[in-house]
Formats: C-alpha cells, sequence, structure tokens
C-alpha cells in the first residue's frame, strides 16, 4: 500500500494552487488536484502550504478542492515504445489523447506514455547468477528498425542478478529481471520511472572530438559543432530557427533525435508529423521517424507543462544516451521555456531581476545546457548529447536576458541575421556574429577526411571578413571606387555567399551537403578566389571574370551536383580552370 | 451547491476589478453576474480566488459600480456563448448577444468561448492555396486555408482595404466549397466597421458573415472577449460544419492594450513597455485557434490586423505576433507615401506556409523560384538606392542602374495595382517574370536553368 497524502486548495491563481494539510510531502513531489485530479507539481514548501504547479487547464478548481500525493517525484516512463512517439510537457501521449478525446485537449485525461498491451522481443545477453552493477546490460529490444534498446540495471540499483527472463515477448509491465542488493529485492521491467529534474549519472565527461554532421554547409564548415556540444540559434521570428531545427532534426547523423516544440506553434510539430515518417534517411534507407522522439507543447497548451517539456525531453535524451548512442536535442524555443518560468515566478511573488525575469534564470539555463555531453556511460560506452537551443529575442535583440545568459553556457553561436533573411538568404546565420569553440576539438576529425580542410575553411572565412570590411567602404562611395583587387574580393566573396553559404532547405539536392561536397566546392571557390586574383593583378578585368560561365555556374553546383556522385563538381572546376586559363592567354578579349 | 449565493457587497473595485469578499464555493474562471442598483447586469470572470476573497474581472467595465449596492451572483462555470449556422448574417457585441435588434437567436448548442487547445496531432498540415488576386500577397507571400497571417499596418495605412480586398477576392482553385467570413472589431471606430459591413455587402457576402463588435466607445476589457467569441462561432462552422471560415481580427493593438490595463489593475510585474509577461501565452490562445483538422472538411483561416505604434515593427504586439502567427504581411510607410497600392513591404513580409502550397499541380512550377528570386533582387535594389543617395545615380555602376529600373518597376507594376483589380496567380507569375527579365540572365542565381529557358523573355518582348 502506497501511502496517500491528502489536503486541500486554499487558493487558485491561474495555475499556481495553493494547498493546505499535505504534511510530509516533499518538493517536486507530484500532487493530484481537484476532482478532475489535475496533474501538479510542488513547486515551493512553505510552512504548512504547499504550492502546486498545475500542468493542465484549472478552471472551475476551489478552495476545499481535495489535493492528493503519493509523495512521488514527477517522472519520465522510459523504456521501449518512446522512439516515433509525440508527448505533451508532462509525457501524456498525444496520439492516445485524441483517440480518447478528438481533436482537442481535455483535462484530466492519464493515459500511459507507452503501449502496456504492446509485446517486445526480449533478447537477453547475459545469464542469471552474476553480479549485476548499475549499467550493466542484461538484453535488447528491437524498438524500430534504427533503434537497437538496451536494456540496462538502472542507475542505483547493483547486486546479484537473481532471475533474467528467458528471451520471449514481454510488455513493459512484465517483470524481466531481478536484481538482489544488499538494500533490498529490485524487480526489473522493460520501462522504468525517473525524476524529470534529476540528471542521469554517469561515468565520468569525455572532451567531444566529433563533429555533428549536419549536411548544413555554413555550419559544418565554418561554426561546427561538436557531438556531445551546445548551441545556441538566436534569431528573431522569420529569421530560420524552425527551419535550421528541423533541417538538423532531418539530416543530423546522430542516433536519436528528441525534438522539443515548447510553447512554438501547433502547425510546425504537424509538420514534423506529416514529414518525417515519409522522409528517407540516405544514410540507412530508413524514415527519419525511426530515430525521432517529439515533445510538443505548444504555445496554447499549458504554461506549466510548457517549463517542464524540455525537462521531459532532455530525460529522455539522457535514456538513449546511457545505451552508449549519440543523441541530438532540438529545443524550440529556450525562450518560451524562460517566459513560463517568468510566468510562474512573477505568480508567486518573486521578486524579479532583468525585464521580470527570476534571478534565477541564469542557474536554470546553466543545468539545462550541462545535461548535453559525451560521457562514459555506467555501462562503460561512449554515449552523448548534443543540446540545440532556439532563442526567440524580444524585437530580434540579441541584448535581451535569455539571448546574454544562453551565450555564457553554449559553445556555439549561431546568430540569424534579418537582413540576411530579407533577402531570403537562407540559412541567414549570420557569418561575422556566430562563433563556435569546437573548431580545434574537431579539426583532427575532418583533416583525416581531408587534410587541407582547416587552411580551406580559414581562407574562405579571411575573404567573408575582408568583404565585410570593404563592405563598409562600399557603401560610401560605391564599388566601382575600390582598386581592382579589392573589387574581385568582392565578387569571390559573393559568389561564397551564393554557391555556398546559402543553402536551400526545399531544394532536393541541396538540402543536406555531404562534408565530402562541402569541401569540393569550396575548394573550387578557392581556385576561383586564388587563379582569378592573378589574372587581376596581371591586369585582366574583374568583369570579365565575372562573366565567364564557368563562374556564374558556380552557384548551380549545390542544386545540380548529386552528393553520391562528385565527379561533375571536378569537371565544372576543370572547366573553370581551362576559362582562366584562356583569359590568362588573351587578356584583352572576351 | 452553493455557487448561487448572491453577495451584496464588495470589498474594492480597481479598474475593470472588483473584489469581493466571504465567498465560499467559487472556482477559478468562473462566470459571475453583477447588477447595479439600476438592475443592469453586466457579466464577469474570476481571476484569483481564495479562502475568503474573489478577484472579478468586469468585461463590460467598473463604471458606475458602488461598492454597497452592488449584486453578486458567481455562476460556477466558464464563459459560453451559443453557436448555430443562424448566426450567420447577424451583428453582435463583443460578449456575443445580438445588437441588430432581431432575437437572440434559437440553440441548445453552446460552446466554452475560450476553447480548448487543438491536439498537435490532430491537425492537418494546411497546404490548400487561396487565391487572394493580390500579387505581392499570392506571388511572394501565399496564403494558405487554415493559415493565421496577420496584417502589421500603421496608423492611416490602407489595412481595412486590403483586408477586404481579400475577403472579396479569396478563392480556392480546385473547389468550390463553402465560404464564410466572421468579422470582430475591437476598439475600432463605428466607420471602420460601417467600411467592412458594406464591403462585405457589396461583394454579396454579408448574408453568411457574422459580425462582432465591441467598438472604442465599449468598455475596454470586452475587447479581451470578443476575439474569442468570434473564434468560437468560427470554430463551430469551421469544425462541426465543415464550413471554411475567414475571420478577420482587427485591431489586435487595441486588444493588447486592454490586456495590459487589465494586468495593472491587478498590480502584475509589467516586462516589454508595460505589456505582461504573459502577452505572448494569451495572443497564442487567440492566433492558434486556426487552422484545419485531420479528417474535418472545413477550416479557419485568420487575417488579424494591428496597427504598429509609430510603424515600430520591433514594439511588443507586431514582435509577439509575428513570433506565433504563420508570417506577416507588412505595410510601408514608404510605398503608402509614393501613393502604391497597396503598400506591401517587398522584404519584411512573409509567408510561412507558402513553401508546401505552391510549386506544380498547386500553383505553378516556377513559383517558389521567382518569388525567392524578386525577393533577393528587390534587397539588392534597397542597397543600391541606399548607397545611390550617398555617391548619387550617376556614379552607379551599369548593372547598379539596370538594378533601380528593376526596383521601380517591381513596385509601379508588380506591387501596384487597383482595390478593383483581380489577378489570376498566372498573371502575377507572368508579371514577376517580366520585371526579373529586366535583369541579366546571370543575375537569377535563385532560379533553375530550364526555368530561366522557359520564362526569361528577351528584352523585344518585354516592354
Ligand atoms: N534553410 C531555409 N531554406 C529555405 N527557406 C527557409 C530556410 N530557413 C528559413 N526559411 C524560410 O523562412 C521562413 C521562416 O523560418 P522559420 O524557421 O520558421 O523562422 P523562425 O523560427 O526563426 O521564426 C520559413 O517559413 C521559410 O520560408
Ligand atoms: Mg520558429
Amino acid at each position: 500500500m502506497e501511502d496517500v497524502l491528502a489536503g486541500k486548495v486554499i487558493a487558485v491563481n491561474g495555475p499556481i494552487v495553493r494547498a493546505q494539510g499535505l504534511g510530509g510531502i516533499k518538493m517536486f513531489d507530484i500532487a493530484e488536484v481537484g476532482a478532475d485530479r489535475l496533474i501538479g507539481e510542488v513547486i515551493r514548501l512553505a510552512g504548512e502550504i504547499a504550492i502546486i504547479q498545475v500542468y493542465e487547464d484549472n478552471t472551475g478548481l476551489k478552495p476545499g478542492d481535495e489535493v492528493i500525493s503519493y509523495g512521488r517525484p514527477l517522472s519520465v516512463l522510459l523504456g521501449p515504445g518512446l522512439i516515433a512517439n509525440i508527448y505533451d510537457g508532462i509525457q501524456r501521449p498525444l496520439v492516445g489523447i485524441s483517440e480518447a478525446c478528438g481533436s482537442y485537449i481535455r483535462k484530466g485525461i492519464k493515459l500511459s506514455p507507452l503501449d502496456t498491451q504492446k509485446k517486445w522481443d526480449f533478447r537477453p545477453l547475459v545469464k542469471a547468477g552474476g553480479v549485476a552493477g548499475e549499467g550493466t546490460l542484461l538484453g535488447e529490444v528491437r524498438e524500430s528498425p534504427l533503434v537497437m534498446h538496451r536494456v540496462l540495471v538502472p542507475p542505483g540499483v547493483s547486486g546479484k542478478l537473481t532471475k533474467l527472463a528467458p528471451a520471449g515477448a514481454y510488455t513493459i509491465e512484465e517483470e524481466i529481471f531481478t536484481v538482489e542488493a544488499e538494500t533490498g529485492t529490485y524487480a526489473g521491467r522493460l520501462a522504468a520511472y525517473w525524476p524529470v529534474r534529476r540528471p542521469r549519472p554517469n561515468r565520468n565527461r569525455k572532451k567531444p572530438v566529433v563533429p555533428l554532421i549536419t549536411g548544413q554547409r555554413i555550419i559544418d564548415t565554418f561554426f561546427p559543432i561538436a557531438r556531445g556540444g551546445t548551441a545556441a540559434i538566436p534569431g528573431g521570428f522569420g529569421t530560420g530557427k524552425t527551419m535550421t531545427q528541423h533541417a538538423l532534426a532531418k539530416w543530423c547523423n546522430a542516433d536519436i533525435i528528441v525534438y522539443i516544440g515548447c510553447g512554438e506553434r501547433g502547425n510546425e510539430m504537424t509538420d514534423v508529423l506529416t514529414d518525417f515518417p515519409k522522409l528517407i534517411d540516405e544514410r540507412n534507407g530508413r524514415p527519419l521517424i525511426e530515430r525521432t522522439v517529439m515533445i510538443a507543447n505548444t504555445s496554447n497548451m499549458p504554461v506549466p507543462a510548457r517549463e517542464v517539456s524540455i525537462y521531459t525531453g532532455v530525460t529522455i535524451a539522457e535514456y538513449y544516451r546511457d545505451m552508449g548512442y549519440s543523441v541530438a536535442v532540438m529545443a524550440d524555443s529556450t525562450s518560451r521555456w524562460a517566459e513560463a518560468l517568468r510566468e510562474l515566478a512573477s505568480r508567486l511573488g518573486d521578486m524579479p531581476a532583468e525585464e521580470g525575469f527570476p534571478p534565477y534564470l541564469a542557474t536554470r539555463l546553466a543545468e539545462f545546457y550541462e545535461r548535453a555531453g559525451l560521457v562514459e556511460t555506467l555501462s562503460g560506452s561512449d554515449g552523448d548529447i548534443t543540446i540545440i537551443g532556439a532563442v526567440s529575442p524580444p524585437g530580434g535583440d540579441f541584448s535581451e536576458p535569455v539571448t546574454q545568459h544562453t551565450s555564457r553556457f553554449v559553445r556555439c553561436f549561431w546568430a540569424l541575421d534579418k537582413t540576411l533573411a530579407d533577402a531570403r538568404h537562407y540559412p541567414s546565420i549570420s557569418w561575422i556574429e556566430s562563433y563556435t569553440e569546437y573548431l580545434a576539438d574537431i579539426e583532427d576529425w575532418w583533416k583525416t577526411l581531408d587534410a587541407r580542410w582547416f587552411d580551406i575553411r580559414n581562407e574562405a572565412m579571411n575573404i567573408l571578413l575582408e568583404d565585410h570590411r570593404l563592405e563598409q567602404v562600399v557603401k560610401l562611395v560605391g564599388s566601382d571606387a575600390l582598386p581592382p583587387a579589392q573589387q574581385y574580393i568582392l565578387l569571390c566573396a559573393e559568389t561564397i555567399k551564393n554557391a555556398f553559404l546559402q543553402q536551400n532547405s526545399f531544394d532536393p539536392e541541396d538540402k543536406f551537403c555531404s562534408p565530402e561536397k562541402q569541401i569540393r566546392i569550396l575548394s573550387g571557390l578557392l581556385l576561383l578566389y586564388r587563379r582569378g586574383l592573378d589574372l587581376v593583378q596581371k591586369g585582366v578585368g574583374v568583369k570579365q571574370i565575372a562573366a565567364l560561365d564557368a563562374v556564374s555556374g558556380l552557384v548551380r553546383l549545390k542544386s545540380e551536383i548529386p552528393n553520391r556522385d562528385l565527379s561533375g563538381i571536378d569537371a565544372h572546376l576543370q572547366r573553370l580552370e581551362e576559362a582562366l586559363a584562356a583569359l590568362a592567354a588573351a587578356p584583352t578579349g572576351g | 451547491m452553493t455557487a448561487e449565493i448572491e453577495y451584496t457587497n464588495l470589498s474594492g473595485i480597481s479598474g475593470p476589478l472588483i473584489f469581493v469578499d466571504g465567498v465560499a464555493g467559487v472556482g477559478y474562471g468562473d462566470i459571475v453576474e453583477i447588477r447595479d442598483k439600476t438592475d443592469r447586469l453586466r457579466i464577469g470572470q474570476t481571476l484569483e480566488i481564495d479562502q475568503e476573497k474573489a478577484v472579478v474581472q468586469v468585461f463590460e467595465g467598473t463604471s458606475g459600480l458602488s461598492v454597497t449596492d452592488t449584486r453578486v451572483t458567481f455562476v460556477g462555470r466558464a464563459l459560453e456563448i451559443p453557436v448555430d449556422r443562424d448566426m450567420l448574417g447577424r451583428v453582435f457585441d463583443g460578449l456575443g448577444r445580438p445588437i441588430d435588434g432581431a432575437p437572440q437567436v434559437v440553440t441548445d448548442r453552446v460552446m466554452n468561448v475560450n476553447g480548448l487547445p487543438i491536439n498537435p496531432w490532430s491537425r492537418e498540415y494546411p497546404r490548400d492555396f487561396i487565391q487572394t488576386g493580390i500579387s505581392a500577397i499570392d506571388g511572394m507571400n501565399t496564403l494558405i486555408r487554415g493559415q493565421k497571417l496577420p496584417i502589421f499596418s500603421g496608423s492611416g495605412m490602407p489595412h481595412n482595404r486590403i483586408a477586404a480586398q481579400i475577403a472579396r477576392q479569396a478563392r480556392i482553385l480546385t473547389a468550390e466549397e463553402e465560404f464564410t467570413v466572421i468579422f470582430a472589431a475591437m476598439g475600432v471606430k463605428f466607420d471602420v466597421a460601417r467600411f467592412f459591413i458594406d464591403s462585405l455587402e457589396e461583394s454579396g457576402v454579408l448574408t453568411h458573415s457574422a459580425i462582432f463588435l465591441s467598438l472604442a466607445d465599449s468598455p475596454s476589457i470586452e475587447r479581451l472577449v470578443t476575439p474569442r467569441t468570434a473564434l468560437t462561432l468560427a470554430e463551430y462552422l469551421a469544425f462541426e460544419e465543415g464550413m471554411h471560415v475567414l475571420v478577420i481580427l482587427t485591431d489586435m493593438t487595441n486588444y493588447c492594450e486592454a490586456l495590459r490595463e487589465l494586468s495593472s489593475s491587478r498590480g502584475e510585474i509589467p516586462s516589454r513597455k508595460g505589456y505582461p509577461g504573459y502577452l505572448y501565452s494569451d495572443l497564442a490562445s487567440v492566433y492558434e485557434r486556426a487552422g484545419r483538422l485531420k479528417g474535418g472538411r472545413g477550416s479557419i483561416t485568420q487575417v488579424p490586423i494591428l496597427t504598429m505604434p509609430s510603424d515600430d515593427i520591433s514594439h511588443p504586439v507586431p514582435d509577439l505576433t509575428g513570433y506565433i502567427t504563420e508570417g506577416q504581411i507588412v505595410l510601408e510607410r514608404a510605398l503608402f507615401n509614393k501613393g502604391i497600392y497597396p503598400p506591401i513591404a517587398g522584404l519584411p513580409s512573409l509567408s510561412r506556409l507558402m513553401k508546401d502550397g505552391i510549386g506544380e499541380g498547386r500553383t505553378r512550377r516556377d513559383h517558389g523560384q521567382v518569388a525567392a528570386q524578386l525577393f533577393a533582387s528587390y534587397a539588392k535594389v534597397k542597397r543600391i538606392r541606399a548607397l545611390a543617395a550617398i555617391v548619387g545615380e550617376e556614379e552607379l555602376s551599369e548593372l547598379d542602374k539596370i538594378y533601380l529600373k528593376f526596383g521601380t518597376a517591381f513596385e509601379e507594376i508588380f506591387l501596384r495595382q487597383d482595390y478593383e483589380e483581380n489577378r489570376s496567380i498566372e498573371q502575377t507569375l507572368d508579371i514577376g517574370w517580366r520585371m526579373l527579365s529586366l535583369l541579366p540572365k546571370d543575375e537569377l542565381y535563385r532560379i533553375g536553368r530550364e526555368e530561366i529557358q522557359r520564362y526569361y523573355m528577351p528584352e523585344a518582348e518585354n516592354t
């Protein structure tokens, strides 16, 4: 028998409810509130009074209504069946909710996050009788064609493995193993609960050295992120945060994607839901949905559940990391999470710090991003979590608190630029304001692919920086007033922007660009730069070079040459070299 | 049930709020009936409740209420309105009560005005192209059935005409289906409402439109319910009756100001410009009530109108709106001053749902590329104009001069059109190509070779 605490509501202010009589209740315990038994969580204790934030619409709730608690913390259920599923912020299954009550989300619905009827084929990998420690691999279940679900002894449990079920089909509720520990007997099942606000433990943290390949040129080549790293995508509305998150969720080479729609549009989640089952990952020929878990707590869903959604997401990510996978978490948008925090803080009467945000905003952000990383798991394998958070600064102004604090805790900053977005230059990641701190860490990985990589990248970056400097002059005097060599830099930078940086997510070839293709195209652009500059210095006109078909054709390589066969790029560069050579031979011609 | 007890004394009044002491059995969000000395009935809603006291917002405002002689009854449920097809052709106040002299609509069907959040899993992704006949919208910022696409305007600019032109010309190319307009006015003058009613009448859709008015002379707090009342009827018509509903909400800035007023009477900590920190979530609870449902026939398309204070797009109202809606049609003062109608800004306007609603089989294969190229080239025009302002036009390069010609043509021929002019998407795209053909082929780097081959016009043909 579980102990039940029972108390009464004494005050209601929006989703914040005060209750009395729950002696012995702990911080972050779940409370069920009112006749509908709405899910809430204790977020503060003040003497006799428990302050509860309610995760569902609580209109109609009255002083005097009953509140009960089993004294358990707010948790997620982790087990096979998470993949391809979509949940609200507190892990209620949206598909189940729609089957139970139609197109709208009604309150008071309680459904298991995982299918309790479904039988999974379990295959044991060890024998009973041995020692089982935290993270010991016991067996596996094929969760999706892409994901082998590893059944591990959970953190905090170790002792003698006295029972392990034979190969066969089991539901998540059937007992699969027993560990006899000093503290008692632990009965293990395919699924187990874990409190969302508590990071899952690991053996130790390691330095990330492998880049997360995203197929997005400006990211992979110029501002790469490591597997296990952190990145922020700040930008005003319409600058491309969501599209970038979607592109990464689709094409990055993580094993598992956890996509968190946090306080954003309903249709954007619908877009993921309709696209991912149809989109095929070229690397394995399987639909993307088979490696994706979705959390959708859209802007019109209860605000407190939005606050939890990112923890729900990252806990699920840790669960797969612990199996040795590489997991990428997209959170769109962390600003809406911060606003939820602000709204709740203000209802609690907390003293605000900057712009109404509570003083603990920075700590909470730091704690969240700290859950990213490459670790040695309790099983002894490597697993990692990369966290990529969108930030939505009011008025697109990066000096506001969420952007500022986030930039202290992430090591990659992909700043979106309104002017680029207005010109429909996507992704509108600014090559001037963005930065990454992972370059040195992942340099070796790229160099094994192509020894020239680092030099090519830096040379191209220098052209862009020089262009940026020259643009300030051009704004005042026009480009014709510059000496030819500088005009030529403008031409090359323009070509790099259009042929390389700009990438169309809707183009079937261009949406994903392999690292090899990135290097080839960029080295072609540098060929243009070096050879051409030489010609310009010898008196060939910049316009003559610009007029070459082989030069204007560079812009189309990204969409015309497929990733699987790059020979077209080499052929084009051959033509470019010939055309430039012809200009050198007859400088006044053309 | 204790809910029907009448309380006779208020413990205080502040702005649109009243405070009632000694209450019992009252729920958060409950509807409240308030009667003053003269027995005039007002409706309110409980915002906050504890063991002794309830905080109630009064939708009709508190003017004329006194602490004594006011009777308050807690009704024990949320605000509901009757919904029925017969509401089409009628005019209501912000709370859904008829104000056209005809009797209350008779129906058993009532719905909570706050609605319920749509389950993202139950949504159908909107993809059907709506032809508005306006080139700047159809060609570059395509409206999709089920989209929420606001107009960001400034005082004195023709947002109402554009919205009325959309309501009149909007058409789905593939099928004829039941189409209706719901118009909700918050805090605007009577002339604005009159203009819409007249233009709906002229285009013959008034008889199947519903109008909700909470005009400038009504208490500001009523504006907070008005869009919700309108959207509740819209949801009924769209998702239960299978109709395609276009909802025009004007002016959302007035709505937000009413919310600010309420928040400050409650003594809440303000965030930017005095607006409450929850303005985003509150607006989302209005704007997200648009879309389509899986397996359903109908749709709700929202065109909210808002005026940007001092034409400032970073003001919290347009800013937070843009973060929620699926794009925005921005009106530009400079174009307006040049006498161009519709003065739809070339660059900051955006339709996020355009990408999946256009192209082969929907509009035309070249549509996406033409739009992308027009945006990119016009962005260049803006840069060159800035330069020309400094160095003088004569100093510009030949290519830059060509761009300036393109820019003028784009504004005068592509953007500019008549209030009565209804262009087909073919016409819009063809005009787009005429504009692009003013530029050298090599400049069209957002367009594929095949499309250039097919649509680019040599100089001789392009006059
Ligand atoms: N990589 C891209 N390729 C093509 N179009 C893009 C790209 N990124 C953004 N867009 C365009 O910009 C619009 C807004 O992007 P979105 O990611 O929704 O912005 P945000 O989330 O920052 O508000 C999209 O609807 C799309 O039309
Ligand atoms: Mg977004």
